[in-house]
């Protein structure tokens, strides 16, 4: 098969609560996809083979590797990214504020795929030991922080979720 | 690096997909993706088809009639993990399922997809073997059954046809009360173990051994049994003695050697492994009853 032979199709999802529309190649995964088609850079891509969990996203809530999942397998799916997490243009969310409050990052290159599973997480279990974060933590490799400021933010975090859910 | 191009079906229907792999040359089916999409990533898979599966939802779920379980090919690990049913009837498979991969590759990876997959250290193939469970597989002639100890053709390899899909795995519950634990040896959480060794036993009225199931997973090409260390252990009293007996005959095994682990250190975990096993099932069942 000829690159020019190449089939498009076409890809309408919802991102971030926002109908989207994208043509791609049936190679291209949804990271690649997120980053080129619809210009979501947030989303990191590392390792491309699914050890780092720099591309995760969250697909119909759950977390899931972005180079792992073919874009047109995202077709008619809701996708969360870590742009999705903002409470408006200017306003951070609740783990984001964490992370900084928290200097919970250094480089920042696998901090959205860290704060996307950190939201299924939290939703699982509102108020996790700090095992559970780290074992939860576990698919996402950070090799600048030694991860305690993480654990310390996903804490906050947790603990001011619970906040406002009261 | 970016996968090489491939004509991509997402077929509704089990017919659907069964028509494609029977008509289509170089073709491969996407499950989970979990492997296989990191495989394609790094091109050491080049597919000129893919048929994906995910879109057939009459594959997925897990069932029981009569204390045997079955479960659909493309029901995902995590879903496993939290089923009741499943928990209830085998509680094995949650503790297994939490050593594989992370929570990103459960959520997509399925039980099908790891069964084909055939890593020599997977915990869901050493866990089909555990339970003797029968594979089914379709093609557009017809349906058969494989006992998982045919399953594995060679290494990496189920002995399936091209035009082959399997459906799902069936397999029978142990005694509610059966002692069972799942552990592995490995670098770091949520790696393919070095070694791994799962076990369930259950006890007579009168307190001996008298059924025990032992695997070991990443020694040889597939998962295996150990029938002389199972065998071992009918007619015990559960205990360090026994325990430390069935730990011996697992070292005696013919080990895979490659360029990290010695085929000599994996003996040694054999050993190791086998007897945490059976320890940690023997002393959970103490802490309930205490």
């Amino acid at each position: 098969m000829t690159n020019s032979a190449e089939t498009l199709h076409t890809v309408a999802l919802t991102v971030n609560d926002v109908p989207r529309e994208g043509t791609c190649v049936a190679r291209q995964n949804l990271a690649d996809f997120l980053r080129h088609d619809l210009h979501l850079t947030g989303t990191h891509v590392g390792c491309e083979h699914g050890v780092c969990g720099a591309c995760t996203v969250l697909v119909d809530g759950q977390a899931v590797r972005g180079c792992l999942m073919l874009a047109v397998q995202a077709k008619g799916r809701s996708v969360t990214t870590i742009e999705g997490l903002t409470r408006s243009d200017q306003e951070l969310g609740v783990l984001q504020e964490a992370f900084s409050q928290h200097h919970a990052l250094q480089c920042g290159f696998c901090t959205p795929g860290i704060l996307m599973t950190l939201v299924e997480v939290l939703q699982d279990d509102p108020d996790p030991s700090e095992m559970a974060l780290r074992e939860a933590l576990s698919g996402n490799l950070c090799r600048c922080t030694g991860y305690q400021n993480i654990i310390d933010a996903a804490l906050a975090a947790a603990a001011a979720l619970r906040q406002n859910q009261k | 690096m970016k996968a090489s191009p491939f004509a991509y079906f997402a077929p509704d229907t089990l017919q659907e997909a069964l028509d494609l792999l029977g008509s289509l040359d170089n073709a491969k089916i996407l499950a989970g993706g979990q492997s296989l999409m990191a495989m394609l990533n790094l091109r050491y898979a080049m597919p000129d088809q893919l048929v994906d599966i995910n879109g057939i939802s009459d594959l997925a779920g897990i069932t029981e009639q009569g204390g045997r379980l079955s479960i659909g090919a493309m029901t995902r690990q995590r879903v496993l993990e939290r089923d009741s049913l499943l928990f209830q009837k085998a509680p094995i498979f949650r503790e297994a399922l939490l050593q594989v991969g992370h929570i990103q590759t459960r959520n997509r990876g399925t039980i099908g997809g790891s069964l084909c997959h055939l890593d020599p250290a997977a915990e869901l193939p050493a866990l089909a073997m555990l339970y003797d469970a029968t594979l089914i597989a379709r093609s557009a002639k017809g349906e058969r059954a494989l006992p998982m100890a045919e399953f594995p053709a060679f290494y990496m390899t189920p002995a399936l046809e091209p035009d082959e899909i399997l459906t799902r795995i069936d397999f029978d519950a142990w005694p509610q009360d059966s002692h069972f634990a799942f552990v592995e040896f490995s670098r770091r959480h949520g790696d393919f173990a070095i070694v791994a060794a799962g076990c369930l036993f259950s006890l007579s009225p009168s307190g001996t051994i008298e059924r025990a199931a032992i695997v070991l997973g990443g020694v040889g090409a597939a998962p295996m049994r150990l029938t002389e260390a199972e065998n071992s252990l009918i007619g015990q009293v559960p205990g360090r003695a026994a325990f430390e007996a069935a730990a011996r005959a697992a070292q005696d095994i013919e080990a895979m050697e490659d360029s990290v682990y010695s085929a000599q250190y994996r003996c040694h975990l054999s050993e190791v492994m086998t007897r945490r096993a059976l320890t940690k099932a023997w002393d959970r069942h103490q802490e309930r009853a205490a």
